[in-house]
């Protein structure tokens, strides 16, 4: 019996260590480096040619789950250790620490008084009531109301001022173990899926990442109009999706998504993350036959041949938004009449003049190019997420006040002494002890102008 | 030449020259040598203050999306934090480990392409400013716990040898620098989970995910957990003295990894490639 109690009474120790704390800290600082290195959650014909791994390295990396650390077993059970830790750690020393601040000593006798590293004596003159009244009016100004108890002729004063601040640790603790369960929440109930919809149409299910199956929806989403604009170089600048979201065929919301401003509906969010062609172009030419000035204006498709007036075909092979700075750009070849790609040229819509230069039978001009996109929304449904940020504000709340915030506390006594009046002062903080140090002294200082005065 | 890049020269040269003076200020025994340092880095920093905004300016976006950029906010993070902490403690001699260092990562960056890149629409975003400043203030804290913790390294050798060189004299006591050390502590931990709260706001607005373990992200948490270990270490098991000051050393390691390696040689989000959308 008392064999077990042991055992437990160790294993209880064992995860209220600090040490346990920062063991399991540096562990997790360490492993998580793993990840970084080897890339996570590539196909194992990838880690082989990539790493340069043989079969057998790649078997023994996987059964170890290197290849999704953050998911293994071993990880989340050293992070689930981290949280058991955590809460042993509050248990066993909560209860102590709202002792001290629910009941706080409030008779300094003198035994307490030599553990203070902050105290003054002042002997007065005048009577312990007035003392008394003196200093509880100077001390409920400078610092805080305090508590008198009167006891065998002596009187004693306690006050205390950010006492709460001695929960800022727990609740720091507490933000880690609501992160968690916000994340928990997230991976059991929420999903991560993508969708791409063709301008003009609307989906009424999305794609989980990694999986086969598509995720329905009870609502259906539209894409109206897809936007982009490009910099000079021609990567894209911004993308934006003007969404609508229906039920039964109504429209019940519209929105223009663009990337940082996403669509929320229903629990589900919509995210602008990539876009693409949707079809071939649609090319508009204006061909000017340079012998005779004749003018005409042909519309096609990629790779069609667009017929000329005489014979010859017009054949647009592919274009780019900004072409070498000089903006939107063909590429054409002419047909002749044979049926043949003559030699590709690039034609401007910018400028008109420049394929006069080239000679030929024809001057082109590119007069536009009609592309529809597909816009690439990546979709997620995190119930956990509200947790998570819960859990962030009172993170950095709670270690606020567990740095810059201190419990200060001061006790006095007063007794009457055979030649006037003795006090005693005292006082402690439980942060930052040089900058309570220098306050005591402003205090004390205070107190013995106001008890000669 | 435009404006900022003639402005971050001017800058660059002053940290030089402070640096010079801070060096010499090491051997010398004129107080007015460490004082003209102090003042050169000052006017320095208020170069650089032109720099980045000139920038910001030029650009529309916070000039902290190229390599250029981020070394030249980091050094000027680096001399902003050392100079609140030198009206804090007075310490100057601290300025001989930190204005090189700011001064290091200027040259790499005037080394580096300075043309505005064209950037990747995420990044068009309020926690763009908020989260890089966050997180370089962190740095920043922390580089300057380090420099305390090789200072103590160094004035606890010369006790223990008992040669006592006058580098001894201009450095602060072994209990100021240690205080230093928790100070730091205090400050750059809160910074650096408000940095990494603030990523995580970022990128559940731009991706819809506030943690893809993107090699930053771990990294940034890698440091995380060790400067959390010394926090646990200091205020609960008792460290101090050598043990925080090589631990604040190591912390910084990783943290100069964080920034350099893992934009550098690990591919990820935090690429600069990355931001250019290349």
């Amino acid at each position: 019996m008392s064999k077990a109690q042991s055992f437990t009474d160790r294993l209880w120790d064992f995860f209220c260590s600090l040490k346990l704390a920062i063991v399991t800290l540096i562990l997790l600082a360490l492993t998580s480096v793993i990840g970084t290195v080897i890339e996570q959650n590539l196909a194992p014909q990838e880690y082989m040619q990539k790493y340069g791994m043989s079969q057998s390295t790649y078997k023994t990396l996987d059964a170890l789950q290197f290849f999704d650390m953050y998911h293994s077993y071993w990880f989340l059970s050293l992070m689930g250790l981290f949280a058991v830790n955590l809460i042993c750690c509050s248990i066993k020393r909560l209860p102590r620490i709202i002792k001290t601040v629910r009941n706080p000593v409030l008779v300094a006798d003198d035994g307490l008084f030599r553990t203070f590293s902050n105290k003054e004596e002042i002997v007065t003159k005048g009577s312990v009531e007035s003392v008394r009244d003196k200093l509880v009016a100077r001390l409920g100004k400078k610092f805080a109301s305090p508590v008198v108890t009167e006891q065998d002729g002596k009187v004693y004063l306690f006050a205390q001022k950010g006492a709460f601040s001695r929960f800022g640790v727990y609740v720091t603790h507490s933000s880690i173990l609501i992160i968690f369960l916000g994340a928990m929440i997230g991976n059991v109930w929420g999903f991560k899926a993508y969708v791409n919809i063709v301008e003009g149409k609307a989906v009424n299910q999305v794609w989980a990442r990694g999986g086969q199956q598509p995720i329905p929806l009870d609502f259906a989403v539209r894409c109206d109009n897809f936007e982009v604009t490009f910099y000079e170089g021609g990567r894209p600048k911004e993308f934006s999706s003007d969404l609508v979201v229906l039920e039964n065929g109504r429209e019940v919301l519209k929105k223009t998504i663009e990337v940082n401003d996403p669509l929320s509906y229903k629990g589900l969010t919509f995210y602008q993350s990539s876009y693409g062609p949707a079809g071939d172009p649609v090319y508009q030419f204006r061909v000017r036959n340079r012998a005779t000035g004749e003018t005409a204006d042909v519309m096609g498709q990629q790779g069609r041949h667009l017929p000329l007036p005489g014979g010859a075909a017009l054949i647009p092979m592919g274009y780019a938004e900004s072409y070498q700075n000089f903006g939107p750009a063909a590429q054409v070849s002419l047909d002749s009449g044979d049926h043949k790609h003559g030699t590709p040229f690039i034609v401007f819509q910018n400028y008109p003049q420049f394929d006069e230069k080239r000679g030929g039978e024809f001057a082109v001009t590119l007069l536009g190019v009609q592309q529809s996109y597909y816009t690439g929304l990546q979709v997620a449904k995190d119930p956990g997420v509200w947790v998570v940020w819960l859990g962030c504000l009172l993170m950095v709340l709670g270690s606020c006040s567990a740095f810059f915030l201190s419990h200060r506390r001061i006790w006095v006594s007063i007794q009457p002494l055979e030649k006037g009046i003795g006090v005693k002062l005292g006082g402690a903080a439980h942060r930052n002890q040089p900058g309570f140090t220098l306050y005591f002294d402003e205090l004390t200082k205070d107190f013995d102008d106001a008890l000669s005065s | 030449m435009t404006v900022n890049v003639l402005l971050f020269k001017i800058t660059l040269l002053t940290y030089f020259a402070a640096t010079i003076f801070y060096l010499i200020g090491v051997i010398s025994r004129k107080d007015s040598v460490r004082l003209a340092a102090i003042w050169l880095l000052s006017g320095g920093f208020v170069l650089h203050c032109s720099t980045l905004a000139a920038r910001w300016f030029a650009s529309g976006i916070t000039p902290v999306a190229s390599l250029y950029e981020s070394l030249s906010f980091f050094a000027w993070a680096l001399v902003g934090i050392y100079l609140i902490f030198y009206l804090r403690y007075r310490t100057i001699m601290l300025g001989a480990f930190i204005t090189p260092l700011a001064l290091v990562l200027m040259i790499i960056g005037s080394a580096a392409p300075k043309q505005t890149p064209a950037l990747n629409p995420m990044l068009d975003s309020w926690w763009f400013p908020v989260h890089v400043t966050l997180a370089f203030l962190g740095h920043a804290v922390f580089a300057i716990a380090a420099a305390a913790g090789i200072m103590y390294l160094l004035q606890e050798r010369m006790l223990k040898s008992k040669k006592f060189s006058g580098l001894f004299y201009r450095l602060p006591s072994l209990d100021t620098l240690d205080s230093m050390n928790y100070k730091c502590l205090t400050f750059g931990f809160p910074l650096m989970t408000m940095g990494i709260i603030s990523g995580a706001i970022w990128a559940n607005s731009a991706w819809g995910g506030y943690w893809r373990w993107d090699p930053k992200e771990t990294w940034a948490l890698i440091s995380w957990f060790l400067y959390a270990a010394l926090l646990h270490g200091r205020l609960t098991v008792g460290w101090r003295g050598r043990r925080a000051a090589i631990f604040a050393i190591i912390g910084f390691a990783f943290l100069l990894f964080t920034f350099f390696g893992v934009n550098l040689f690990l591919s990820g989000e935090h690429s600069f490639r990355n931001f250019t959308g290349q």
